[in-house]
């Protein structure tokens, strides 16, 4: 595999060039494929499709598969110190899900004729984005309650309406991944609870694990819609099916009540119910900061590259012996 | 720091021996040890958990992710093995123990694994051949545990064997990849063996605790497991075009509390967030 380092520049290369000149579409091919949408069909692997749509779903699941792969970092910082063999056992499991999740959706976007290693690179090169909620650090154990509680919470709310894309393969995906999510989810609030009914260190913890993760977690669902660049015409497409807004409001509905139930508080001061539109409204997102983590400036985005690119670069050696070896031994078969 | 003036404190003028005080001289010349049974449940359960921890030390951080998986598949495996064995030695003992007690309110002096699964996970190549070398004779172990008259063990052998044979298959292939793959693996998966081979001493050395539980029917003939380990192992390394190390001087003491410096460190982590809240629940 001495060829993925290669490989590198030249797929980085190629990528721009791909979204920079993308072919004319054929206008009655286009017709076809979106009278085909309109009729609420899914698009598999051997339709024809627009060049755009193509290339919108290579960007949203490969940053969905780095995302479970960056993921894997701040839950993983806790392994060694869970606090019973129990939650050891279980966060193991979880942050092995998270690598499951993006293998199988970096296999996905192979389907659109990409290749996993390609866009494994760009992801060590920094030129591809993944969810900006995993820049932040883990500071304690509660972390890893309110992350399964609020992140795949979130995680959930999305994929829930990405199960119905109008991709087959990411459509497939989203369902089966969306049943550990839910796993991940209860296992998280589970921690929650009991941290709720502990002791008032145990109590402070989690509180403090919410305070920081809340609005992190309300910036998960991207930009305002107003803001948001590429909504139109996935909705269209039926690759979104519902705005950034949308999901963002059934989240904050769905956790609050949640909140309660924990006794704990959420760090919004503006935040109110609203009998009218049954929503909770909450105040202003603090975009700026959204900015900045996105743009590579959130506090831990050098460290998860970091951490990332060493994994990476440690194991060169153990990819070019498999290979080496994997080569020898079709030689010999060869030769037999 | 010892002076006259420690001397003073507790009423001693140096040299002088005073009969009727409590004896100096202690009742063995090695550690202290508690039941048969226990220590040897307490073995077999701390190689299972410290071996997993380390493992599970990898876990984001693999050289492919599908070997990121398996690495963390074989630390669950331990670890759940583990948690049944402590929760064992914590019946047998019966002193309201639990496994989580057992895990992380011991010091690193009652710990009883062995030397070898201690050791930092250094790099792939370190790990996959501690692990080969461990998988190896684990399942060897099992199978001899397997009829053991105690009903808890044996059954927590027979689910453990299907594990360890699947690992060891996975270490075994990676052993002969690494091995036999680019001669840069080779030099360093050579390297690996030879500093490692130092602890395999130590998983075959039968002493008063394996004596004790002979008398509850749990006999491992430990010599005929190194015969079958020998074998077992040199197929592979041959097969890896790695040598196998000259059986030097070996270091032990990991069964009786005495470890590498290494297991303070990994405890300390380990243990850290259950001892910083005694008495809470997780
Ligand atoms: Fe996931
Ligand atoms: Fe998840």
């Amino acid at each position: 595999m001495a060829t993925l380092r290669g490989s590198r520049l030249y797929s980085l290369l190629h990528m721009t060039t791909t979204i920079r000149q993308l072919p004319a579409d054929d206008p009655a091919q286009v017709a076809a494929f979106e009278a085909l949408i309109a009729a609420g069909e899914s698009i598999e692997p051997k339709d024809w499709m627009p060049a755009r749509y193509r290339s919108q779903l290579t960007r949203m699941m490969s940053q969905h598969a780095h995302s479970e792969v960056v993921g894997m970092l701040p839950e993983g910082n806790w392994i060694t110190r869970a606090p019973s063999l129990r939650r050891k056992q279980s966060l193991i499991a979880k942050v092995q899900d998270e690598a499951g999740h993006g293998l199988y959706i970096y296999c996905g976007t192979e389907t659109l004729g990409v290749d996993r290693f390609d866009l494994f690179n760009q992801l060590l090169d920094g030129t591809a984005k993944y969810s900006s909620i995993f820049n932040y650090p883990t500071l304690s154990w509660a972390d890893m309650g309110v992350i399964g509680w609020l992140v795949d919470g979130a995680a959930i709310v999305n994929q829930t309406v990405l199960a119905k894309t109008s991709y087959g393969p990411y459509a497939r995906a989203m369902v089966r991944i969306c049943k550990e999510e839910n796993f991940h989810k209860r296992q998280g609030y589970e921690i929650c609870t009991v941290l709720a009914n502990g002791t008032p260190a145990q109590r402070a913890m989690l509180q403090d694990a919410v305070d920081r993760f809340w609005w992190p977690s309300l910036m998960m669902f991207g930009p305002s819609d107003t803001n948001s660049l590429n909504s139109g015409e996935l909705l269209r497409w039926k690759v979104k099916r519902k705005t950034n807004d949308e999901l963002r409001q059934r989240f904050v509905n769905l956790t609050i009540p949640q909140a309660q139930a924990l006794g704990i508080t959420v760090p919004d001061p503006d935040l109110r119910f609203d009998p009218e539109t049954k929503n909770w409204v909450f105040g202003e997102i603090d975009w700026s900061e959204f900015q900045q983590v996105i743009s590579g400036n959130g506090p831990c985005n050098r460290e998860r590259l970091e951490a990332r690119r060493k994994a990476h670069d440690d194991g060169q050696w153990v990819r070019e012996a498999a290979s080496a070896h994997a080569a020898k031994r079709a030689r010999k078969t060869e030769a037999a | 720091m010892a002076s006259a003036h420690d001397a003073d404190d507790v009423g001693i003028a140096a040299g002088e021996a005073k009969a009727g005080d409590r004896p100096v001289a202690g009742p063995s010349r090695g550690p202290r040890l508690g039941a048969p049974l226990v220590e040897y449940l307490l073995r077999l359960g701390d190689d299972r958990l410290i071996l997993g921890h380390r493992l599970s030390e990898w876990c984001g951080h693999g050289p492919i992710l599908e070997e990121d998986i398996a690495l963390s598949n074989f630390a669950l495996d331990l670890i759940g093995q583990a948690a049944s064995i402590l929760r064992l030695a914590g019946e047998v003992e019966g002193a309201g123990r639990d496994e989580d007690a057992l895990a992380y309110f011991r010091d690193g002096v009652q710990y009883r694994n062995c030397l070898l699964v201690e050791q930092p996970r250094g790099d792939f190549g370190d790990t996959i051949v501690r692990q080969f070398l461990f998988d190896a004779y684990s399942v060897l172990l099992w199978e001899a545990l397997l009829g053991a008259p105690h009903a808890g063990l044996a059954a927590i052998a027979a689910k453990a064997i299907k594990e360890d044979r699947y690992h060891l298959r996975h270490s075994s292939e990676w052993v002969v990849r690494l091995g036999d793959g680019t001669e840069e693996s080779h030099v360093r998966v050579q390297g690996s063996l030879d500093r490692l081979w130092r602890y395999t001493g130590e998983l075959f050395e039968a002493d008063a605790i394996d004596q004790g539980v002979a008398g509850e029917g749990i006999v491992v003939d430990h010599r005929a497991l190194k015969a079958r380990w020998d074998q077992l192992v040199d197929e592979v390394l041959d097969r890896a075009t790695l040598v196998r190390p000259a059986d030097g001087p070996t270091q032990r003491g990991g069964r009786v509390g005495r470890h590498t410096e290494h297991l303070g460190h990994l405890l300390a982590t380990m243990q850290s967030v259950a001892r910083a809240h005694p008495g809470a629940r997780w």
